[in-house]
C-alpha cells in the first residue's frame, strides 16, 4: 500500500488555489497517472499522413505505454500495443516503416494481421488442446480501448469503457479544425521529423506553460529583448522588411497589457487556449497567393473568418499543445515523475504556398529546438523548479491569478489572459480522469 | 595570400579554439555576411528552409545568439556553459584556388558542459570557405550531428 493508491489521497493533492508538490516529485503519483489519467483521456498518438500507405506503422507512447499506430488493410488506423502476446518482446523497434500485410514477432515468429488479430504461429500443433485460444497471449496484439481519427489526427483511449471522444474534447476542437481549415484542401501533412527535446522536470510544467502568458517578457528577455535591441541598432527604415528572426521572437517581449488583452478560454476536461482576440501570430506577414487559394476553396467570407483566429497556443488535456495559425503540434512525452521529452512537430498546410511552411519551420527551430536560444530559458525554468520543489516545510503551488469564487469548470470561459483559470481547470480534470475508474473499481 | 591545404587546415584548427575560448566577436568576424549556420534535424537532410532543422541561422540570429549569451538575464547561462572541441585532420573536399572556393570536412567530438551536467556530441562540419579581399571567410558552414534524432538536452553553444 502506498501513500497514493486512493482517489481521495490523490484528490486531496489539488486545492481550488494551489496544488502540492508530489504532483510534480513523486514518483507513486506518475504511476498513478500512467495507470489511470492517461488510460482514462483521450491521448494525442500521430497523425494520419505519418502512415499513409496500408502497412505503413508509426511507433510512439501513451503515457509510458508503447503503440504502434499501424494503417490496416482496410484503410483505417489502428493502434496497438507494442508487445508480442507471446513473451513481451516489442513488436517493432523502429520509429516508422512499412510491415507489409502482417507484423512477424523476430524472436519465435508468430505473426499477426495489422489489426493486431493472431494470424499464425509456427508448429502450431504445440499448442493443440492446451487452451491457448482461452488466454490472452492466444488473442494477438491487444488494441487500445477506443481509436478517432479526427481530421487527419490520431487519438486514443487506453482504457476499454470511458468518455466518448466527442465528450471528452467538446467544443475545443474548433481549435483543431482551425488549424486543419488554413489547408485550402482541408488536409494537413507531416513534415519531416520531431524535434525531441529531453527535459528533467514533470511533463505537467510544459503543459501549464503552455498558458503561463506572465513569464515570456521575463524568462525571454534575453533573446526577444536582444533582439530587439539588435534590430534597433541596424537602423533599417520602418517599411523595409523585418529580419525573420524579429518577426518571430520579437512578439515574446510584448507588455503585460498586450498578454491581458489577449484572452484565455476555457473549455470542460482540461482543454484552453490563449489568444482569444490577438496573439504573438497576429502580425506576420501575408504570403502572396495564399489567401486567394482560400477564398477560391471556401470563398471569402469564410477564408476571412479562418485568417482572423490568431490563437496562440491551445492545450489538449493532458499532453499536447497545437499552434493553429503555424500548424504545430507539441506532445509531452511523461518518461518518469521527473523526466519528459518533448516532440515539436509541423505540418505542412496542403494546397498552400510553400512559404508558409519556410514560416512553421523557422519557428519551430527557433523557439522549440534543443538549440533554441528561447527554449533554453524555459527550460532553465522548469528544472529550476524541479528542484526548488523538494524544499521541505514549503509544499504547496500558488495557481491563484485572477481566481474566482466557485469557478465552474464543466462550462466554457473566456477571461483576461494573465489568468491561471487554464492551470486550474487542468488540475480540476487531473482529479476527475484520476479518479475516474477507481471510482468504478470502489463500486463494483 | 595564396591558400594552400595547410592555410586550410589551419583556419579550422583556429575556428574551433575560438569558439571553445569563447572569442564569439572574432568568430563572428570570419563570416561572410550571408552566410548560414546550418544544423540540419533529419539525416542526411538536403533542404533547410521547408524542413524543421536544428539550426539554420543568418548573421542577425547568430550575432543575437552570440549577443545574448553575455546578456545580464540570461538565465539558462547563469552559470555559463562551457564547451571543448576535438577535432580530427580536416579534409579538403574542393580546391579551386582560382575562384577562391574551398571546402572541407571536418569530424570532431564537441563537448559542452554546465553544472554537473556534460553532453558528448559527434559531429561533421562541412564548410565552404572564401578568399574576399586576401582573407579566408566562412561562406556557409554545415554541422551534423550523429545521433541527430535522438532527444537532445540543452545545445547552447556552438559544435
Ligand atoms: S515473443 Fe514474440 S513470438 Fe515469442
Ligand atoms: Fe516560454
Amino acid at each position: 500500500m502506498g501513500r497514493y493508491d486512493s482517489p481521495a489521497a490523490l484528490a486531496a493533492l489539488v486545492q481550488p488555489h494551489q496544488v502540492h508538490r508530489d504532483i510534480y516529485t513523486d514518483q507513486e503519483v506518475f504511476q498513478q497517472e500512467m495507470k489511470h489519467l492517461f488510460a482514462n483521456a483521450w491521448v494525442f498518438v500521430g497523425h494520419e499522413s505519418q502512415t499513409p500507405n496500408k502497412g505503413d506503422y508509426f511507433s510512439t507512447h501513451i503515457g509510458t505505454q508503447p503503440v504502434i499506430q499501424v494503417r490496416h488493410s482496410t484503410g483505417d488506423i489502428h493502434v496497438l500495443l507494442n508487445r508480442c502476446p507471446h513473451k513481451g518482446t516489442k513488436i517493432v523497434i523502429d520509429r516508422q516503416g512499412n510491415t507489409g500485410k502482417f507484423f512477424r514477432c523476430p524472436y519465435h515468429a508468430w505473426s499477426f494481421k495489422t489489426d493486431g488479430c493472431l494470424l499464425a504461429i509456427p508448429l502450431k500443433k504445440g499448442y493443440q488442446n492446451t487452451g491457448l485460444e482461452e488466454t490472452d497471449s492466444g488473442k494477438g496484439m491487444r488494441s487500445v480501448g477506443d481509436v478517432k481519427n479526427y481530421r487527419g489526427f490520431i487519438f486514443a483511449r487506453l482504457a476499454d469503457e470511458g468518455m466518448s471522444f466527442e465528450e471528452f474534447f467538446g467544443k475545443s476542437l474548433s481549435s483543431l479544425d482551425n488549424m486543419v481549415d488554413r489547408s485550402p484542401a482541408g488536409r494537413l501533412e507531416v513534415v519531416g521529423p520531431p524535434l525531441r527535446y529531453m527535459h528533467h522536470c514533470n511533463w505537467k510544467m510544459l503543459v501549464e506553460n503552455q498558458t503561463d502568458t506572465c513569464h515570456p517578457m521575463v524568462a525571454h528577455e534575453s533573446s526577444a529583448g536582444t533582439a530587439v535591441k539588435l534590430y534597433e541598432e541596424l537602423g533599417l527604415p520602418e517599411d523595409a522588411p523585418k529580419p525573420p528572426a524579429m518577426e518571430i521572437i520579437a512578439p515574446f517581449m510584448s507588455p503585460y497589457e498586450f498578454f491581458e488583452g489577449m484572452g484565455i478560454r476555457t473549455w470542460p476536461n482540461g482543454h484552453g487556449h490563449t489568444g482569444v482576440n490577438h496573439s504573438i501570430h497576429s502580425d506576420y506577414a501575408a504570403i502572396p497567393g495564399y489567401f486567394e487559394a482560400l477564398c477560391e476553396s471556401y470563398g471569402e467570407e469564410k477564408a476571412k473568418a479562418i485568417l482572423d483566429e490568431n490563437r496562440h497556443n491551445t492545450v489538449y488535456f493532458p499532453n499536447i499543445m497545437i499552434k493553429g495559425p503555424i500548424q504545430q503540434l507539441r506532445v509531452f512525452i511523461p518518461i518518469a515523475a521527473d523526466r519528459t521529452v518533448v516532440e515539436s512537430y509541423i505540418y505542412r498546410l496542403v494546397d498552400a504556398p510553400d512559404e508558409l511552411t519556410a514560416r512553421t519551420a523557422m519557428y519551430n527551430r527557433m523557439i522549440n529546438a534543443p538549440t533554441s536560444i528561447v527554449g533554453h530559458d524555459d527550460l532553465e525554468m522548469y528544472e529550476r523548479a524541479q528542484e526548488g520543489l523538494m524544499v521541505d516545510g514549503l509544499e504547496w503551488v500558488n495557481i491563484q491569478r485572477l481566481i474566482e469564487e466557485d469557478e465552474d469548470f464543466e462550462v466554457e470561459a473566456v477571461e483576461n489572459g494573465t489568468t491561471e483559470r487554464q492551470m486550474r481547470n487542468q488540475f480540476h480534470a487531473w482529479v476527475k480522469f484520476m479518479t475516474m475508474c477507481q471510482k468504478t473499481e470502489a463500486a463494483e | 595570400m595564396s591558400v594552400t591545404r595547410e592555410t586550410l587546415i589551419d583556419f579550422i584548427y583556429d575556428e574551433v579554439r575560438m569558439l571553445g575560448e569563447g572569442r564569439y566577436t572574432e568568430w563572428l568576424d570570419l563570416w561572410l555576411p550571408d552566410g548560414h549556420y546550418w544544423m540540419p534535424l533529419d539525416y542526411q537532410q538536403t533542404d533547410p528552409i521547408n524542413q524543421t532543422s536544428l539550426m539554420y541561422e543568418d548573421m542577425f540570429m547568430l550575432k543575437l545568439r552570440v549577443e545574448r549569451l553575455n546578456g545580464a538575464r540570461t538565465f539558462s547561462q547563469k552559470p555559463k556553459s562551457r564547451c571543448h572541441h576535438v577535432i580530427q585532420r580536416p579534409f579538403v573536399d574542393e580546391m579551386d584556388t582560382e575562384a577562391g572556393r574551398f571546402v572541407t570536412t571536418t569530424f570532431m567530438h564537441y563537448v559542452e558542459t554546465r553544472l554537473d551536467e556534460q553532453q558528448l556530441l559527434a559531429v561533421t562540419a562541412r564548410h565552404e570557405l572564401a578568399l574576399v579581399e586576401g582573407r579566408l571567410r566562412i561562406a556557409n558552414k554545415r554541422v551534423d550531428i550523429v545521433n541527430c534524432d535522438a532527444a537532445f538536452r540543452n545545445i547552447q553553444l556552438l559544435p
